[in-house]
């Protein structure tokens, strides 16, 4: 196609914004060299003519399969051709080379291999290591069964020592009990590492995980004893092969069960291993990447529908005039400014979590894990504050582009079906909450019994002080600034706080009602969802208003404080019964909350563009016609419905099958 | 055999489920007409949706061609005619897999705007199939604002010809069904031009392809606009024009025509045209979104008593997650929903029969209350049910993701529902300025029509509840509503009056008001809906423990929409905090009474296995077995050629000289 100047309108944003997108993208980034690194790796794929390949939209969800092995395998020697070994731009090649897809390799690169490093012994490392590397073993991780997803302990997977044969058989007992879901499994992997109850001597000892071969190396066929496929279709995931597994007396040999911390010698006796805690380390790691890619999806998503906003017209806001961008209506930008500013705050989430993580990892192994339970209580609460925000975010983006939105061109689609699993795999979302309310109740009786708590959660401290005085709602509202964010940050403390003490009690009641705790914890349960979510959400607004301090350009600054504001303020208009009912604000001031909301979308309007601009996402990345760079989007729609598949022929084939020969009889 | 899981939830049933189904449809005869079209339907294998999650989008559009040839046979065979009883029933029985489905608009269109000569030429073709035709009004540029279209219709006095075309790309015609592959005929809306002046959007016959071998006619460029979130099966379709002429006649004329002279003659009033339009929007709420969200429900619900997940109490079998409470405050609100909806459906249906009577009687008076009511509601009942198909998806956790749940099909089919007959917010700013507009005649002692004449009667004042159990009361609660309604909507029109007062211009103040004007729009919705829930619920017969359950059901519908809005109703302290807490305790109460009657209540929705078309939801809860099975039928277990291709050399050491 003959190229094409920028839409008018887009260059008018980018030219009227009061700061340098550049100098957002750094801080994003981490710094100017990490952005410089990045568009190098990124240059590197998309340069390369080998990880080219037609609009996946238009391919079957085997053909989307085949592109991704293929490009999977080639990702692989790429790699180390480019020599890049360092985490995070290992992270950057693989998702520019799948455009933030998942891929078949992605279990073996993210849990086989990192499993082996941590739970194998050394002589285990040696047989499977390397191999695993070059990928003639190319192993998933199995989990997940049918009937059981996030309680772990209830898998019904077994795995029996036959101190006989010095073997463990391993088998599916039931329908339930048929691994389902993992990645990779369905037709991709020879191997898996297994979860399964393992007995031994008569007793069960619980989960444990287990190499097991699943195909036979060199025809790829499944082994005797092994029944494995994919499990069809699904919402997205296409070039996923989910698979199902079913083992009947399937045996492996002592040495296959992963045995760096507990171990089952060749007579059979189980020995126990030291520490559980260290499991908790790859579940903070991963729910921290889940919080990343919640601010990264929501943020394609917001990049679309706000170039797309400024390139569409419709209707008219003064009469006689010609029609305004769809972003000049006050409803347009309500439904995607507040997202602009939740999509920033979830970026500086994700960061801080994976800093935490890092200087915490770091005492983990000098064997300090003190600070680990708090981490753990709060990444699970912020996996789900976060993903389930950007999941209905990224819808509302969607609905924010009309029809247009709909189709897979837009891209939009495609982000939310990639993404909204992510509500439920590496816990569920409302059992996640669950797991931060109990932390915060267990602070709150320590606080309650005279203890100081640390931390996040040392707000709770503040408690048994306040209810000394009697509430007295006037008073204590007026201290809120609704101009500051340090202030705000204060308010979402309160609120807080109050529905953090509210389900403690409630909770508290129950137990004095009824006779079992895990009923009564299940009566109080909406509540302590609750306190959650508003525990999550004061730390959300807490680091957005840190991060400010940070930042040394006083243009960007000026314009990250909008943001804050608004994301601080859309929360308290949003929820305006948490913080009346606890006399935080007045009527009045939520009012001018409300009042405050308005003003400063129109504050933010002139910035917009250069807001997601500063996302810098790459037009093949995007992968959307709508919210290309260059905002030619009509001509670009016509362009890419001509390559439908229902395109292929002028006549399509049903015509001459059905129509015709129906006209023909009438 | 029934899973014992799901069986002892039936056993314990506090009403009879058949009697609540015949209520839902409207009698027992209606029922029983209903599961005869279902029955004739669905044992046909032609109709059969078993593969439809494997196809890809040729396949599905070959599908649904081939469905709709075959049911013109049906129809024939059974004798349903299109005014039969049974008609209504042949999509839901389909469920709406079936091509052709603009061909009925296109006949519509033509009935409804077109002159008796009109009819009486196209109609019997269209009928008889020898043509398909579509509906082409929305543009690449434009959709709701149809004065925006761009499409223009020149007529040529030399040859009483007019000539349409499309003269940028923004003005293409984008989205109409049946136009990519399958319509002969469509309806073109374009601006009419004559000697050089623009008359405005109007409608004309424009024949698109051969009828003897389906190839484009001249000037034609038309096509598939490509794979969408959903519909696979239709082929939402692009036209261009180029230099189409199309005779004098073409125009549908029954309210404006154009002479051979060129004059422009209008005749007769639009306004029933303009009825037509409401009506549609309030005809789509049962097909396509109260059915999904019922169905939708119906899969949640059921999965969710033969799951088991962690244990309540220690020592004991794994818990169904039906009695998590957590799981309950995600369902059944939604269930709840489904009821209030149905009951408001009726209640709009009825009141447009009512005014389609009138009408016919030249009495016009009802018109701006329906189009008020008919997009208000449109918007929230879509909004409102999207977000619950949405919600019962993720209740299913990872299986719910998978196609086979059948819940991703039908949260992408319902949200589409969002967007066309109106995108939802520009609907509710209708309704809005219907609001401010009866509330301004209202506060000047001016007669309002009757869904709003509560705006005359503001009585300030607070919530009376003492206890939780009074908010059981339907007064209460309707009287809450109907508080926060009016607060809403008195509010913003006074916002609107004090910016206009100090200087701002109209459309501006009106810009500057939108975001509150929505949600003034959404509560006045809010209200009625739990006003008509509760009036119904009095009017049931008292038998066979329907009425109980519906109170119920209505409390929690209320409680809920309470509950999860706290702020609207603390604002002006109408509900004090302390009355507050007696909401939630009164709800969360709710959940657990309602939990027990979860399975008939959806059981009474009547759907077939063959229409729920899900592995997690059918009636006899065998969830895992079919699962399996279902999965091995998927095309990706026959050997993919990314084995042979990729994956051996890859497996085979390519990798090894590293």
């Amino acid at each position: 196609a003959a190229a094409m100047t920028m839409n008018a309108d887009l260059r008018r944003e980018r030219a009227a914004a009061t700061f340098q997108p550049l100098l957002l993208t750094h801080i994003l980034d981490g710094g100017p060299e990490r952005t410089r690194r990045r568009k190098e790796i990124e240059a590197l794929v998309l340069n390369d003519p080998d990880f080219q390949h037609e609009d996946l939209n238009f391919l079957s969800r085997s053909q989307r399969y085949e592109q991704a092995i293929r490009k999977s395998s080639l990702m692989v020697m790429k790699l180390r051709e480019h020599g890049i070994a360092d985490p995070e731009e290992i992270f950057w090649f693989k998702s520019f080379v799948h455009r933030g897809r998942p891929e078949p390799l992605d279990l073996h690169l993210g849990m086989f291999l990192p499993t082996l490093l941590t739970q194998a012994t050394p002589e285990q490392q040696d047989r499977f290591f390397m191999p695993a590397w070059n990928l003639e073993i190319i192993g998933t991780y199995a989990q997940t069964e049918m009937g059981h997803g996030t309680h772990l302990r209830g898998l019904e997977t077994t795995a029996t020592y036959d101190p006989a044969t010095q073997e463990f058989i391993l088998n599916s007992p039931t329908v339930t009990s048929i691994k389902w879901w993992p990645g990779g499994l369905g037709k991709t992997s020879n191997h898996a590492i297994v979860l399964a109850q393992l007995y031994t001597q008569g007793q069960c000892k619980g989960l444990h995980a287990f190499i097991v071969p699943i195909r036979q190396l060199g025809t790829h066929e499944p082994l005797p004893g092994i029944t494995v496929g994919d499990i069809g279709p699904k919402f997205g995931y296409d070039e996923m092969d989910n698979g199902y597994l079913k083992m009947d007396n399937f045996r492996i040999p002592r040495e296959n069960m992963l045995m760096k911390y507990a171990q089952v010698e060749p007579d059979g006796t189980y020995v126990k291993p030291l520490s559980d805690k260290l499991t908790y380390g790859t579940m903070v790691f991963i729910r921290s990447l889940i919080v990343g890619d919640s601010a990264r999806s929501l943020s394609r998503a917001c990049t679309i529908a706000i170039r797309y906003s400024a390139v569409r017209h419709q209707s008219e806001l003064k009469p006689g005039e010609p029609e305004p961008q769809i972003l000049d209506y006050q409803t347009q930008q309500y439904k995607l400014f507040p997202l602009l500013a939740t999509a920033y705050a979830f970026h500086f989430v994700g960061a801080y979590i994976k800093d935490t993580y890092h200087r915490i990892s770091g005492d983990i192994n000098e064997g300090d894990l003190s600070e680990l339970p708090e981490l753990h209580a709060l990444t699970a609460g912020l996996k789900a504050f976060t993903s389930w925000t950007a999941n209905a975010g990224i819808e509302e983006c969607r609905m924010a582009c009309g029809g247009h939105g709909y189709s897979r061109c837009s891209g939009i689609p495609d982000i939310y079906v990639t993404f909204t699993p992510s509500c439920t795999y590496e816990g569920e979302n409302t059992v996640m909450m669950l797991q931060t309310a109990r932390f915060l109740v267990k602070s709150y009786s320590q606080v309650s019994s005279g203890q100081q708590v640390t931390g996040m959660v040392s707000y709770l401290n503040d408690l048994p002080r306040q209810r000394i005085q009697p509430q007295h709602v006037a008073a204590r509202a007026v201290t809120v600034r609704i101009n500051d964010p340090v202030s705000l940050v204060e308010a979402y403390k309160a609120r807080a706080a109050r529905l953090v003490e509210a389900a403690a009690k409630n909770l508290q009641a129950e137990l004095n009602h009824r006779k079992s705790k895990e009923d009564a914890w299940n009566r109080t349960s909406v509540d302590l969802v609750r306190a959650s979510e508003a525990h999550c959400h004061y730390v959300v607004v807490k680091l957005f208003a840190a991060k400010l301090s940070e930042v040394t350009n006083a243009a960007v600054r000026a314009v990250l404080t909008d943001l804050c504001l608004l994301y601080a303020l859309f929360g308290i208009s949003k929820n305006t019964g948490d913080f009346l009912q606890a006399g935080i604000l007045t009527s009045a001031q939520i009012t001018q909350v409300n009042q405050h909301v308005k003003e400063l979308l129109a504050v933010i309007r002139p910035n917009a563009v250069a807001l997601v601009d500063s996302f810098d996402f790459h037009d093949v990345h995007l992968g959307s016609v709508l919210g290309r760079y260059d905002g030619n989007v009509y001509e670009n729609m016509f362009e890419w419905a001509k390559k439908s598949p229902l395109n292929k022929t002028q006549v399509h084939e049903s015509f001459h099958k059905h129509l015709k020969p129906m006209q023909a009889k009438l | 055999s029934v899973n014992p899981d799901l069986a002892s939830e039936r056993q314990t049933a506090s009403f009879c489920v058949e009697k609540l189904t015949a209520l839902l449809d409207g009698g027992a005869e209606q029922t029983r007409i209903r599961r005869a079209v279902v029955e004739a339907i669905q044992s046909d294998p032609v109709f059969s949706r078993e593969n439809q999650y494997f196809q890809t989008q040729n396949e599905r559009y070959e599908a649904a061609v081939r469905k709709a040839v075959h049911l013109q046979k049906k129809m024939h065979e059974m004798g349903w005619t299109e005014n039969g009883p049974e008609y209504k029933y042949i999509y839901r029985a389909l469920a709406g897999d079936v091509a052709f489905l603009l061909h009925r608009v296109f006949m519509r269109s033509i009935s409804v705007l077109g002159s008796d000569k009109q009819i009486a030429k196209w109609i019997p073709l269209a009928t008889q199939l020898q043509l398909i035709g579509s509906y082409a009004q929305t543009e690449l540029g434009h959709g709701t604002y149809l004065q925006g279209l761009e499409t223009t219709a020149v007529f040529d006095i030399a040859t009483q010809e007019f000539i349409l075309n499309t003269p940028k790309i923004s003005a293409m015609k984008w989205w109409p069904g049946d136009m990519g592959r399958s319509a002969t005929h469509t309806v073109v809306f374009a601006q009419l031009y004559i000697h050089g002046k623009c008359y405005g959007i109007h409608p004309f016959i424009v024949q698109i392809r051969s009828l003897q071998d389906h190839s484009l006619c001249p000037g034609i460029t038309a096509g598939d606009i490509g794979p969408k979130m959903s519909f696979e099966a239709i082929d939402n379709g692009y036209l261009m024009l180029k230099n189409v002429r199309v005779p004098r006649e073409n125009m549908l004329s029954k309210f404006c025509e154009v002479r051979p002279d060129g004059t422009y003659v209008r005749q007769g009033s639009q306004k029933i045209n303009y009825f037509t339009m409401t009506s549609v929007r309030i005809s789509l709420i049962s097909d396509e979104v109260l059915t999904p969200l019922m169905k939708a429900c119906t899969i949640a619900i059921r999965y969710s008593v033969v799951r088991r997940q962690s244990k309540l109490k220690p020592g004991e079998q794994e818990a169904k997650i039906l009695d998590y409470q957590t799981q309950q405050e995600k369902l059944l609100p939604q269930l709840a929903a489904a009821y209030a909806f149905h009951f408001i459906n009726d209640y709009l249906q009825e009141l447009f029969d009512r005014g389609y009577r009138e009408i016919q009687r030249k009495n016009f008076d009802m018109l701006p209350e329906l189009h008020a009511l008919s997009s208000g509601f449109k918007a929230v009942i879509t909004h409102h049910c999207t977000a619950a198909v949405e919600i019962c998806l993720r209740a299913c956790g990872g299986h719910g993701y998978s196609l086979l749940s059948g819940l991703p099909s039908l949260y992408t089919k319902i949200l589409a529902s969002c967007i066309y007959e109106g995108e939802n917010t520009i609907l509710l700013l209708q309704t809005a300025r219907f609001l401010i507009k009866c509330f301004m005649a209202a506060s000047a002692g001016q007669p309002v029509p009757p869904s709003v004449t509560y705006l005359a009667a503001v009585k300030p004042g607070k919530c009376p509840a003492k206890n939780k159990s009074d908010f059981l009361s339907p007064d209460i609660y309707t009287e809450a509503y109907q508080h926060v309604a009016v607060r809403l909507i008195s509010s913003t029109a006074a916002k609107l009056q004090d910016l206009i007062q100090s200087g701002a211009k109209k459309y501006n103040a009106w810009n500057q008001c939108t975001v509150q004007l929505v949600q003034a729009a959404k509560a006045h919705c809010h209200y009625i809906t739990v006003k008509n829930f509760a009036e119904t619920v009095e009017k049931l017969e008292t038998k066979a423990g329907i009425q109980r359950i519906m109170k119920h059901l209505c409390d929690l519908f209320a409680l809920h929409g309470i509950f999860s809005n706290t702020g609207a109703f603390l604002h002006d302290g109408y509900i004090s905090a302390a009355q507050m807490d007696m909401v939630t305790a009164s709800y969360l109460d709710l959940l657990a009474v309602i939990r027990k009657d979860a399975v008939p209540l959806v059981d009474a929705f009547d759907f077939t296995d063959k229409s729920l078309n899900s592995a997690l939801g059918s009636y006899d809860g065998q969830v895992y077995q079919r699962l399996y099975e279902w999965a091995q039928k998927s095309p990706t277990n026959k050997m993919s050629p990314a084995y042979e291709r990729y994956l051996k050399p890859l497996l085979h050491n390519t990798l090894s000289k590293l």
